[in-house]
């Protein structure tokens, strides 16, 4: 009786301190200019161009990141545990490299290169948000990813499929591709929504690089002339986000349940 | 199939006799672009930071980024703000995934809360600034709700874009990360261990006292260090939540950079980016060590 009652406490102060918030924003969302409540600002976002545009910038570095982060994760996540377990420590500490610089200084250093070195591959690199902020977004995101495609890996029997796929003539690659990833498909899921919560929330490396274009900046521009606007969008993003992760579970969790079930 | 799914996995001496340079390569793509993306703009940082405007080394820029008064209060708010965060986000974060466990493991609660914990530990920044500023603004709801109850916030000098303000929102992100830090640790008690102490006499405070805290005691602190460096190193919300106002490290590097203010100044910027990284870093090598203690607990 008495354990019941803290985890009701418990519960209780979390769902209002993340709750209120969360309802204030959606409140003040739906505000229209002279009182009463209306959709407005959802709509005024589909005629903004501006918006739009910057939306679909940051989902294009979006989907790079996601790409190339899964592209460098997942291969080297399972070599490490097939051909060189005895590195796994090492890797660990060197994929928490990224946290230790943060995004501000990360800025400065980037900035610096922007400034003073010259050369068709800079040049090329910082000519757009696209080509230049995917790389270091990349880095940003490779902590959380690595440690979701590994956790992962460990769930399921990695070396026995492997194996089984290469007695039945499958190269490395081909087994990576057509045995490992579909088993793993949820861990890299989740890895891709974060990657994309990352890029629709990451303001500061591409504030102080003055790359303008991208969503979260934009969403903050917008808020200096229609804060109902850029509340909504905010909003909407973040719920967005959270509900593709939601699917992600839910189908992970429900393919997990029928395995059992069929044992 | 499933005979197959479940077979043992291969014996560890083929794992060591495949360990050679060869394996090594493998691992060249990974960390190449981490040398070149992250080692690239760090390696600038450093130089810069031991360099004056002209180029000749100095430790100048780092002696004045730790004694000039405005960058030590900088430095000061920013530990503080981090030190507190992390310690009431690691606190109500672990009873929070503790509430969360001990319901039904396939509840919806689970997921939601699990799912919500992602979002919210990694989203971070420009949206949490808006909910707060529409929660507890001048004309907030959750403002004009307390002062409709006979609290006023503003009336006692609390404001949003003061340090404390800024702090309520870092928990916001600070608690969801430390249920995805804790999770795996409190999923590792073994329910033996419990009715084991329960079977000797223990109550759930011995329990908790003289068996469950002390095997968790590595994670907590480990977990603590990770929540300090991660509100060590952010600046979205304090970007959008304050433009500039609060006296923070990574605003103080960003004001340095922008060169508005003297010139020269953009080498003592880069002296804070690397007190930044040097604090980051001993914090982490405190979260590797913590890691591997409790680490004892899970082998099983």
């Amino acid at each position: 009786m008495r354990r019941r009652r803290w985890r009701v406490v418990v519960l209780t102060i979390a769902a209002i301190y993340f709750l209120v918030p969360l309802l204030s924003a959606a409140e003040f969302s739906l505000r229209i200019p002279g009182g009463g409540y209306g959709v407005g600002n959802y709509l005024a976002i589909a005629g903004d161009d501006v918006l739009l545009t910057a939306l679909f910038t940051s989902l294009q570095i979006a989907v790079l990141t996601a790409v190339v982060v899964l592209v460098l994760v997942v291969p080297t996540a399972v070599w490490v545990r097939l051909r060189f377990p005895s590195v796994a420590g090492l890797l660990e500490s060197a994929t928490i490299l990224p946290i230790v610089v943060p995004p501000v200084v990360m800025a400065a250093g980037i900035a610096f290169v922007q400034a003073n070195l010259g050369g068709p591959v800079f040049r090329t690199l910082f000519a757009s948000s696209t080509t230049a902020l995917t790389p270091f977004y990349v880095v940003l995101a490779l902590p959380f990813a690595y440690r979701a495609v590994d956790n992962g890996l460990a769930a399921i029997p990695l070396r026995t499929l492997v194996e089984a796929a290469r007695n039945l003539g499958a190269g490395l690659p081909s087994a990576l591709v057509r045995v490992v990833l579909p088993a793993i498909r949820t861990a890299v899921l989740g890895a891709a929504f974060l990657t994309l919560a990352l890029v629709l929330g990451e303001i500061v490396i591409a504030r102080i690089l003055l790359y303008t274009d991208t969503f979260p900046i934009a969403v903050v521009e917008v808020g200096r002339s229609a804060a109902g606007v850029s509340v909504a969008l905010s909003l909407a993003s973040l719920l967005l986000t959270w509900l593709l992760l939601l699917a992600v579970s839910f189908a992970g969790g429900g393919r997990t349940r029928s395995r059992r079930t069929s044992a | 199939m499933t005979a197959l799914l479940e077979a043992p996995s291969a014996p560890p001496e083929r794992v060591r006799a495949t360990r050679s340079w060869t394996a090594a390569l493998g691992l060249l793509p990974f960390l190449g672009y981490m040398l070149v993306f992250l080692g690239g703009p760090l390696f600038f940082v450093i130089n810069g930071a031991f360099a004056d405007a002209d180029g000749r080394p100095t430790l100048a820029n780092l002696v004045a980024s730790v004694s000039e008064p405005q960058y030590r209060a900088a430095f000061l708010s920013s530990l503080l703000i981090s030190a507190v965060t992390a310690v009431i986000g690691a606190v109500f974060g672990t009873f929070l995934a503790q509430a969360v466990l001990t319901g039904r493991p396939d509840s919806p609660l689970r997921r939601i809360v699990a799912t919500a914990s992602g979002v919210l530990a990694y989203f971070g920044g420009v949206p949490l600034a808006f909910a707060f500023i529409a929660a507890l603004g001048q004309t907030g709801l959750a403002t004009v709700f307390l002062r409709g109850i006979g609290i006023d916030l503003y009336a006692g000098g609390f404001r949003i874009d003061s340090l404390t303000g800024l702090g309520l929102t870092y928990v916001y992100f600070q608690v969801p990360l430390m249920v995805i830090l804790i999770t795996p640790a409190l999923e590792g008690l073994l329910p033996q261990w419990r009715e084991a102490a329960e079977n000797l006499g223990a109550s759930a405070w011995t329990y908790w006292r003289h068996v469950a805290l002390p095997v968790l005691a590595p994670a907590l602190g480990g977990a603590t260090l990770v929540l300090f460096g991660n509100a060590f190193a952010a600046y979205a919300t304090a970007l959008a939540l304050t433009s500039g106002s609060i006296p923070l490290l990574p605003t103080a590097i960003a004001s340095a950079l922008s060169g508005n203010v003297l010139a020269n100044q953009q080498n003592v910027g880069l002296a804070l980016g690397v007190d930044m990284v040097v604090v980051i870093a001993l914090v982490m090598v405190g979260y590797l060590a913590l890691q591997r203690r409790a680490a004892r607990w899970s082998a099983r």
